[in-house]
């Protein structure tokens, strides 16, 4: 039997190249995403490549109104219900600094939004005895630095709900994958300087579903970034407090 | 729109320029890009010289536009955004029983850049060009609007739009007709041709859908033009193809590597791997439509120089003749690499653009040097003289008054473009070489 996944943000490159590998592992794919202008289009893709179905939905993480049509549409197919998280947004440090509320709706896109979003479907998913949530948060969550600690802090929030997910999930058969992605080839990314060993959206998709059958708990993608990360890391606080990087 | 500050670069890494890139995901921001800032659309940058090159100018990137957008399983009818690419088409519909019925040489090659240079494949001789099965086209024009063309209804614009290297605005998706494929796997036949005359016979006579011949340029002598022929039929076997895993290039090759030593023996090795009496062989259609698609990025082994690729095509009544001096000059020189291919050509073609037409096409890539330069050059005045045509998909090295003269119908098409883009917002390298817009 075809498992279903809703994909959050499936307007976002990530999330388009994801509901593709969905779609073309012949599961239906309930498609989330702020704008619907565009997502028809992706749901026909996504027929096309194999899923038996594909329903476009708009979502809005602000708006909790939202949540319960994607868990209606999930819930009309049967069988295991999977969920993969892209939602987010990054307002530059500079424009919170400028207004700090400008923060809360960074917190809202990357933590409170899709944790209350995934909150209303564990009940769901625990019913259904399976399932895994590809939760994307960031290597920014890692430590928090000049250029983005708002974000960085959002999607530190966002981790440790993953986790604590996880371990809720996991009595009843579910898996949470928290995915850290380090810098991917999107147009959140295109032209901006000072981007290096650049991941295009589909390698990640490969990534995200490999974790998916593996079970992963932590996804560093690409891979390397798990190494980078470990440096950032350990790097002592009265050193750290001075750097830029 | 954000824009990006890159470097366009040909398959043949010989020219290159840097302009600023848009790379819209949507059709809509597309419309609000060409609004503004209209520019040439650039695709999966697999032309080897300078079509899909704006140096100092400004250019759309259509990669993330790659969505299919309907499929009829029925009919084999398909609209795809502009910048899927081949192999997906041909991975993703060979399972439901279609592929498209024109492939090039890559299946890397988008939609777009596909009806932009209208590309034919190894079956060209029965059916004709890629433009022949697009049905119809949604295309961007220089005033921002979008309108949806067909051969029929916009007959002109359609048909300047087919084999017009982007010069009528930007293809944003395409209807395509595909071809029922009954398997993933293909019957081929091989078997070698001596010289050239016994080569080009063997290609005539051939009635097989898909026919190519590959040429060893370093032949001289009695076998001047030996190669071999590979014919092949689609199967009915529904056994599932056992793929060949990829390979990258890593880094771009010493010289030494397509030396002409080397090459020699590279392809004195390749030619009698098939034994005389010919052999017949099951591929994967990948294995069998892109053979070079396996070693990605394989246009690094000519190192960093790059390199330059010739393709004419020439009418039958001076090919053979053309074709025995061309093959002296390349095998006298030396120069020649391993991928070479000839191949026959029919009569059609989709635009006035189109670079085919009844007779013999042969390609050949040079390392790029001062002395394959002076070759090339050559052999496209050959071309010019025999009144066969160069590809501008391959081309690097043509100049404009060679290009005037193997396109007759340049007037007409320069007519249609004029009313489309009447600034030159599309131009592109490639067409202010060969002044493909200016009048002489």
């Amino acid at each position: 039997m075809s498992e279903t996944w809703i994909v959050l943000g499936a307007s976002s490159s990530m999330g388009r190249a994801f509901a593709r590998k969905a779609a073309a592992e012949g599961a239906h794919v309930v498609l989330a995403a702020r704008e619907k202008d565009d997502l028809a289009r992706t749901a026909a893709d996504c027929t096309s490549r194999g899923a038996p179905s594909a329903v476009p939905i708009v979502f809005d993480a602000r708006d909790p109104k939202s949540f319960a049509p994607i868990y209606k549409a999930a819930k009309k197919n049967e069988g295991i219900i999977n969920a993969a998280v892209f939602v987010g947004s990054m307002a530059p440090q500079a424009d919170v600094d400028a207004d700090p509320n400008i923060g809360d709706f960074t917190i809202q896109d990357n933590f409170t939004g899709p944790a209350n979003f995934l909150h209303g479907l564990a009940p769901i998913m625990e019913s259904r005895k399976g399932g895994t949530v590809l939760g994307i948060g960031s290597v920014a969550g890692d430590r928090g630095r000049i250029g983005n600690y708002t974000y960085g802090s959002a999607k530190a929030g966002f981790h440790t709900y993953l986790s604590g997910l996880r371990n809720r999930l996991n009595r009843s058969g579910g898996h949470v994958v928290t995915v850290k992605p380090g810098f991917v080839d999107t147009a959140m990314t295109w032209g901006i300087e000072g981007m290096f060993l650049v991941a295009s959206p589909d390698q990640i998709a490969d990534d995200l579903w490999n974790a998916h059958l593996k079970k992963k708990n932590t996804l560093y993608t690409p891979w390397f970034w798990r190494y980078i990360m470990a440096i950032i890391k350990s790097i002592p606080e009265p050193i750290f407090k001075k750097l830029s990087v | 729109m954000a824009w990006k500050t890159d470097t366009l670069t040909g398959w043949g890494r010989v020219l290159s320029g840097v302009a600023e890139i848009a790379r819209p995901e949507k059709p809509s921001a597309i419309a609000r890009v060409m609004a503004d800032t209209p520019a040439p659309a650039v695709g999966a940058q697999r032309s080897y010289g300078d079509a899909a090159i704006n140096t100092d100018g400004k250019a759309i990137d259509m990669n993330r536009l790659d969505r299919f957008i309907s499929f009829d399983a029925k009919t084999g009818v398909l609209e795809a955004e502009a910048g899927v690419s081949i192999i997906q088409m041909l991975q993703t519909f060979a399972p439901q029983g279609w592929m498209p019925t024109v492939m090039p040489g890559t299946g890397f090659a988008t939609l777009g850049g596909c009806i932009a240079n209208d590309a034919h494949g190894k079956n060209h001789h029965g059916v004709g060009t890629f433009g022949q099965y697009v049905i119809s086209i949604e295309l961007i024009g220089a005033d921002g609007k979008n309108k949806t063309i067909t051969p029929k209804k916009n007959k002109a614009l359609f048909e300047a739009t087919v084999g017009g290297l982007g010069q009528t605005g930007i293809i944003i998706s395409a209807k395509i007709q595909l071809t029922e494929c009954s398997s993933r796997l293909i019957q081929v036949d091989e078997r070698r041709a001596a010289n050239l005359s016994e080569f080009m016979e063997m290609l005539k006579s051939s009635t097989a859908t898909y026919c190519v011949g590959w040429i060893d340029g370093t032949a001289n002598g009695q076998s001047l033009g030996r190669g071999i022929l590979e014919e092949a039929e689609l199967t009915k076997s529904n056994m599932a193809p056992k793929l060949r895993k990829s390979r990258k290039v890593p880094f771009n090759a010493p010289s030494f590597a397509l030396s002409p030593p080397t090459v020699r023996a590279f392809n004195r090795m390749y030619f009698n791997r098939v034994p005389a009496t010919g052999r017949g062989v099951l591929r994967s259609l990948e294995d069998f439509f892109f053979p070079l698609d396996k070693i990605h990025d394989w246009n690094k082994l000519y190192g960093k120089r790059g390199f330059h690729q010739f393709q004419c095509v020439l009418p039958d009544d001076t090919a053979e003749r053309t074709l025995r001096e061309m093959l002296r000059l390349i095998a006298d020189a030396g120069l020649a690499s391993p991928l070479a291919v000839l191949k026959r050509t029919g009569p059609s073609r989709a635009g006035p653009l189109s670079f085919t037409m009844e007779g013999f096409t042969l390609a050949l890539d040079f390392p790029n040097s001062a002395k394959s330069i002076k070759l090339v050059e050559t052999l496209n005045e050959m071309t010019t003289e025999a009144g066969g045509r160069i590809y501008f998909a391959k081309d690097s090295l043509a100049t404009a008054k060679q290009a005037h003269a193997m396109y007759p119908e340049l007037a007409a098409w320069q007519k249609t473009v004029k009313t489309a883009d009447p600034k030159g917002h599309f131009k592109t390298d490639l067409v202010r070489r060969l002044k493909l817009r200016d009048s002489k």
